[in-house]
């Protein structure tokens, strides 16, 4: 379990990073969102993972799973939502602009006039 | 408890919608709340900075559960000296905004601005790392939006690069978090103080871990070298004015070094020893090389500015990484005075986009107003590049005599004093250009008008940083005696531990009925 989740993590964050560093905008919003899966797991797990336990105060368990990394998820997940559709627009806004989709600095920028 | 605390918060939250639904079309009207709402903002931080004078610490149970189970809103010195600085700043950045004309040049930049002053002052007052994570995050969507206000294909694309560097920092911080809770099960900046110092000597990987995340989330804001890339670009194509604002987001990431790293990971720990020291030095010392010769390279006034934001982040940056009082006083001084700097001289370099119609420093005729805005410009250059008299020279001189006893003092004194240099250099060339060469006479004459001169308010806004400029000058004295008081606190924060975790409130009882 604690392994098939390190794997998880692991894999869609090297993912998430080739992606990222590939500086086009559509892979790297592809990338950001396989980045937020793995970030969204791993803080599901910083509370260990248990299995079967109620997350809430009950009189006859003794046995719980840590209910705040669920709260915190849930928090990170609307958020990075929001945020991916933030990127989702900007970007799109850009490609149209100026009908290129490369994020790095071109020379152009740097001595554009504006 | 005392409710004062949550209010600057609470206003730009409510503020911000009431803008958005009630006077979506009237500009005037937004105006008037808006400049309302800070006005009340620089009123309330005043307030609350004279409330913790005396060393005291606010503490402000949110659903009045006791921390470390609910979340807290502390004021500190440290704190409210920050939201004072913010407020103040976002007073005068707004007159120019209303004055120059930018808040109509799109929708909604009243209600994003009082959103992002209400991420700036949340992250400020927050007493808990995810509480701080998502007021990271309202300052960052609210960035994102004023950012891109008036639209432009450059702007745009500059836009798309800030927000993608910064959705990389956000998931960082969420790792950062996610180890921090692993390793200790609470996320309380307090209590984690109390936990971190109990690790022992053994086992210590994860915490390491990510106490090195959580410096590398706060480099990236600091816009520390070599994480400092998307800064030239982003403020130099944001607007004029929301570049000025976003001096004060760089000192965000600051503050928050100084707040983790001297309660949660002071440097005598055992657990996170020689980490942040070992490292923080000389990437300090790479930044403000690195801004400086960005000033002196740069061939249009905005990244001419945006790389010296840079250098003066690294110059408070080299103060904090001595993580000792005086060091901590200095860089409090030094970050007062360069977040005004800066948003001189972006307003200022907005002021020459209006009147020269164009930023590159190259010879263009004189432009409508351009008098003043020499006077103005030379005013910021004195202050930016640290030359007597204004509070750039003195900050400089407090964060030399800081770094003395420290083993990279060679480094520190030489970096600081020869790109003092440069910048003077870079900014006398740049300052020529724009308005000597002008009268030249070889520089052709256009054949249509030139732009018109910016609105009085506009001046009035910079005039009136500039005020504030000589305020923190006059009065350094006072000013720097309180902050050497504020940084001794710091290191161990007795006082904001006790008032954080001895506040009473709700806690969980077992419900009788089962």
């Amino acid at each position: 379990m604690e392994l098939l989740v390190a794997l998880i993590v692991g894999v869609l964050t090297a993912g998430g990073i080739y992606l990222v560093l590939r500086f086009r905008t559509f892979p790297v919003i592809l990338g950001m969102s396989l980045l937020t899966y793995a970030v969204n797991v791993f803080l599901f797990s910083s509370g260990r993972l248990t299995i079967g336990a109620p997350p809430i105060l009950s009189d006859d368990v003794t046995l719980y799973t840590d209910p705040l990394p669920q709260a915190l998820v849930l928090t990170a997940i609307v958020i990075s939502f929001g945020m991916t559709a933030v990127a989702v627009m900007i970007a799109l806004g850009a490609y149209l602009g100026s009908d290129d989709d490369r994020i790095d600095d071109t020379p152009q920028d740097r001595e554009g006039t504006s | 408890m005392s409710h004062w605390i949550i209010l600057p918060i609470v206003l730009p939250a409510f503020v911000a919608p009431f803008i958005v639904l009630a006077a979506r079309h009237h500009v005037p009207i937004q105006r008037v709340l808006s400049l309302a709402s800070v006005l009340t903002l620089v009123a309330l931080s005043a307030g609350l900075a004279w409330q913790v004078s005396d060393g005291s610490v606010l503490n402000y149970r949110l659903g009045d559960w006791a921390a470390p189970f609910g979340i807290v809103i502390v004021g500190d010195r440290l704190s409210t000296l920050m939201i004072l600085l913010t407020s103040t700043l976002a007073l005068f950045v707004l007159l120019y905004a209303v004055g120059s004309g930018w808040d109509a040049r799109g929708k909604h930049f009243h209600a994003l601005f009082q959103f992002q002053l209400m991420g700036i002052l949340g992250a400020f007052l927050t007493g808990d790392l995810f509480n701080l994570f998502v007021f990271f995050e309202i300052l960052l969507i609210a960035s994102y939006g004023l950012m891109i206000h008036g639209g432009g294909d450059a702007r745009l694309k500059a836009g798309t690069q800030y927000v993608l560097y910064n959705l990389i920092g956000s998931t960082l911080f969420l790792f950062a978090l996610g180890s921090i809770y692993a390793e200790t099960g609470t996320l309380n900046m307090a209590d984690l103080a109390d936990r971190v110092a109990l690790i022992g000597p053994e086992g210590t990987v994860g915490i390491r871990v990510a106490a090195v995340l959580l410096i590398l989330v706060f480099a990236i804001k600091a816009a520390l070298a070599p994480l400092h890339f998307w800064l030239p670009a982003s403020y130099a194509e944001a607007p004029g004015p929301v570049a000025a604002l976003f001096a004060v987001m760089t000192k965000v990431g600051a503050y928050a070094i100084i707040r983790v790293y001297t309660m949660i990971f002071p440097p005598g720990l055992e657990a996170t020893a020689g980490l942040h020291t070992l490292w923080l030095p000389p990437l300090a010392v790479i930044s403000l090389a690195v801004g400086m010769i960005g000033v002196l390279a740069a061939r249009r006034v905005d990244r001419l500015v945006a790389y010296s934001v840079v250098g003066s982040m690294g110059t408070v940056m080299i103060a904090i990484s001595l993580f000792s009082p005086e060091g901590i006083a200095a860089a409090l001084y030094y970050m007062v005075h360069s977040t005004f700097a800066a948003a001189i001289l972006f307003l200022i370099s907005d002021l020459v986009r209006t009147g020269r119609g164009g930023v590159r420093l190259d010879a263009a005729p004189p432009m409508a107003g351009g008098a003043l805005t020499a006077a103005l410009f030379f005013a910021g250059a004195v202050a930016m590049t640290g030359l007597p008299p204004l509070s750039g020279f003195l900050g400089k001189l407090l964060v030399l005599d800081a770094s003395r006893s420290s083993p990279w003092a060679v480094w520190i004194w030489a970096v600081i004093l020869s790109s003092s240099l440069v910048a003077v250099l870079g900014f006398a060339r740049a300052g020529s250009m724009l308005f000597w060469k002008a009268h030249d006479e070889t520089v052709p004459v256009p054949e249509e008008e030139n732009p018109v001169a910016p609105a009085p308010l506009a001046f009035v806004a910079v005039g009136g940083l500039i005020a504030a400029l000589v305020l923190h000058t006059a009065f350094a004295g006072p000013i720097h005696g309180y902050m050497t008081d504020l940084s001794a606190d710091l290191f161990g924060a007795e006082a904001y531990r006790e008032t954080v975790l001895d506040g009473i409130g709700k806690m969980i009882v077992p419900d009788e009925e089962g």
